[in-house]
């Protein structure tokens, strides 16, 4: 952990340089806090890298100091289990050590393999179990109009588990009530744990069909204003959530189009990786493909 | 305290909804959420008076289980307005992860509990809600008896730091409190102090078994009688001090015998107190649609099937 230096101070901005520095560290911290931990999600937490640096970094009116504070904007990672990218992602920005990271899955650890708001600070809600974010989103945009309170509601939501039902419930249920101050960002990475295939070589092979088709012009049927963009690029991160902020009456999702494993060559587009022990040689043919140093054990 | 002749009071649904209103009216904090049936459990009530913290979130329970997290996470306090049987396998993963795991105040307002839920039947009615929330750790389970404990209860879970599953009833019942009573969260309260036979009840069974009760003590028979309206957190010292009483427990639930409040009680006395112990439930079957009257005696949840334990259990029969 000690060899990825701090040389980036936690505090936001809107410089999409900066942001691609901070996705870059987060995805270094993926994969030495994995094989630290022997275990865990790369795939997910690398497509989502970009996003969680832009929304920790650039839009979050968020208080490392006070996470507990009130009218702060609330995040919630729906795919919790690319809770490590989060993780990298919080302590980047200050709400504990980034040495904690070392602490990953292991007993006692504040970190624990799917975020847990009872015990991570910065964490508003805790998540594991597939499709559930965004109606608690919804409850909590809800809320926010209840208290008369002017903060947002993200909601990091995985395309596989777009295949939850549940999900369908909030997007149909969060219009009715104008939840202008709910966003939801979808990690259209186009591949789940294992998912289906239609290739010849059947499910020996690597290739894997999208967990859903089309996402963006579903959840607009639904009568949600929709934003496409690329995921990987901060710029279109950013003007995507400003957008968002400005729309009223109704939520928005943004279909954010990623690479599962982005970052490392050969982890891209490849499924087995979305979770998977990391060995050494692994790690450090990723961590030089990063332009981080590699590290001895 | 007590009344010993039962007169029928409101039903539990309607207690809940103006209950409710009367707590909102003092607490902006309270906000309802309803999965379409607002007019069957009574939130109806809350809907027109406070239309401005009712939500109706439709026919689609696990986001609304989900939603509620999200509300009590920003500091409201949500009661959640279902049937016992949605609220406990509809939304089950949702109380789990969002609600049960992050000790968050939501409150499960769970109408229709039990087997008498207007000739619904089986799909309708919710005879392992009780096992299923016991099981689950950070919860408490409360099933009242009657209005008067109905009321007092709701307040008690509003104000419960924690997540609270709550059982409530359909139709009306007899009341068995007066207004001097006192609903302590997490206390049994002994209703007949008795040494031959005891009696150990929750919900509205506990109306049956204090019939039970007088028809044992008109044939001589002397009956302890613990009310547990809290199921979770048990209230392990009462149920020890019943058993020592008189060495003999008859449970009774309008429940499966299976992991509800007899088997709580089974566990505690197997653990600290072997006793003779026979539980009065439903045995491990589901109900169907029918007249109350029909439903309890097909089921064996009459007083006479109280009695007929009990009378087992001093003669030395199993149920």
């Amino acid at each position: 952990m000690s060899t990825i230096s701090i040389d980036i101070p936690p505090s936001p901005t809107r410089d999409p340089d900066k942001l691609r520095e901070i996705a870059r560290k987060i995805r270094a911290l993926v994969l030495k806090s994995v094989y630290h931990a022997g275990a865990g999600h790369i795939g997910g937490p690398l497509s989502a890298a970009d996003i969680l640096a832009t929304l920790y970094f650039a839009v979050l009116n968020v208080d490392p100091s006070n996470p507990e504070w009130e009218d702060r904007d609330r995040f919630i990672l729906s795919k919790g289990h690319s809770a490590i990218g989060y993780y990298a992602a919080l302590a980047l920005r200050g709400y504990f050590p980034v040495e904690e990271l070392q602490t990953f899955d292991a007993i006692n650890s504040r970190l624990q393999g799917h975020p847990d708001m009872t015990v991570t600070p910065g964490v508003d809600m805790s998540t594991g179990s597939l499709g559930q974010g965004l109606s608690v989103g919804l409850g909590m945009a809800l809320g926010a109009k209840v208290l008369g309170k002017s903060f947002h509601v993200w909601v990091l939501v995985g395309d596989g588990e777009m295949q939850e039902g549940q999900i369908w419930e909030a997007i149909q249920t969060a219009p009715r009530f104008h939840l202008d101050n709910l966003v939801a960002i979808v990690d259209y990475n186009g591949l789940s744990q294992y998912g289906w295939t239609s290739s010849p070589s059947g499910y020996s092979g690597t290739r894997r069909e999208p967990p859903i088709l089309n996402p963006g012009d579903k959840v607009r049927a639904f009568g949600w204003n929709v934003i496409e963009i690329d995921g990987h690029d901060p710029q279109q991160i950013l003007h995507a959530c400003d957008l968002a902020k400005l729309h009223k009456d109704e939520p928005t999702f943004i279909v954010a189009h990623t690479v599962k494993g982005k970052g490392v060559s050969f982890m891209e587009g490849q499924y087995p990786w979305h979770s998977k022990p990391l060995t050494l040689e692994d790690l450090n043919k990723a961590l030089r493909e990063l332009g981080e140093a590699e590290v001895a054990e | 305290m007590k009344i010993e002749t039962l007169r029928f009071g409101k039903a539990m649904r309607d207690v809940w909804g103006d209950t409710l209103c009367e707590i909102m009216a003092n607490d902006q904090k309270v906000v309802v959420l309803d999965g379409d049936l607002a007019n069957s459990t009574k939130a109806d009530k809350v809907a027109e008076r406070f239309p401005d913290r009712f939500f109706q979130m439709g026919i689609a329970e696990q986001n609304m289980a989900g939603a509620a997290a999200g509300l009590a996470s920003v500091g409201l306090i949500p009661w959640l307005s279902s049937f016992a049987v949605f609220l406990t396998k509809r939304d089950l993963d949702q109380v789990r992860m969002t609600i049960a795991q992050t000790k968050l105040p939501v409150k499960l307002g769970a109408g229709y509990s039990g087997i008498l839920t207007g000739f619904t039947g089986k799909t309708h009615q919710s005879v392992e809600d009780i096992a299923i929330y016991r099981a689950m750790p950070n919860m408490t389970v409360i099933a009242p008896a009657d209005e008067v404990e109905c009321r007092q209860a709701i307040y008690a879970a509003t104000y419960h730091p924690g997540p609270v599953y709550f059982r409530l009833t359909r139709d009306p019942g007899p009341v068995i409190f007066d207004d001097t009573y006192k609903f302590e969260l997490g206390k049994g309260i002994v209703l007949r102090q008795g040494r031959d036979v005891a009696i150990i009840s929750t919900g509205v069974q506990t109306t049956r078994a204090l019939e039970a009760a007088y028809i044992l003590e008109s044939q001589g028979i002397s009956v302890y009688l613990l009310h547990l309206p809290t199921i979770k957190p048990l209230d392990t010292e009462a149920i020890l001090a019943t058993a020592e009483a008189t060495n003999r427990v008859v449970t009774a639930e309008e429940h499966s015998i299976l992991g509800g409040l007899g088997g709580a009680v089974a566990e505690v006395l197997g653990e600290k107190r072997p006793t003779r112990i026979v539980r009065v439930g439903l045995r491990d079957v589901f109900g169907e649609s029918g007249p109350n009257d029909a439903l309890l005696e097909k089921y064996g949840l009459t007083p006479q099937h109280i009695v007929a334990a009990a009378t087992g259990l001093l003669e030395g029969r199993d149920a």
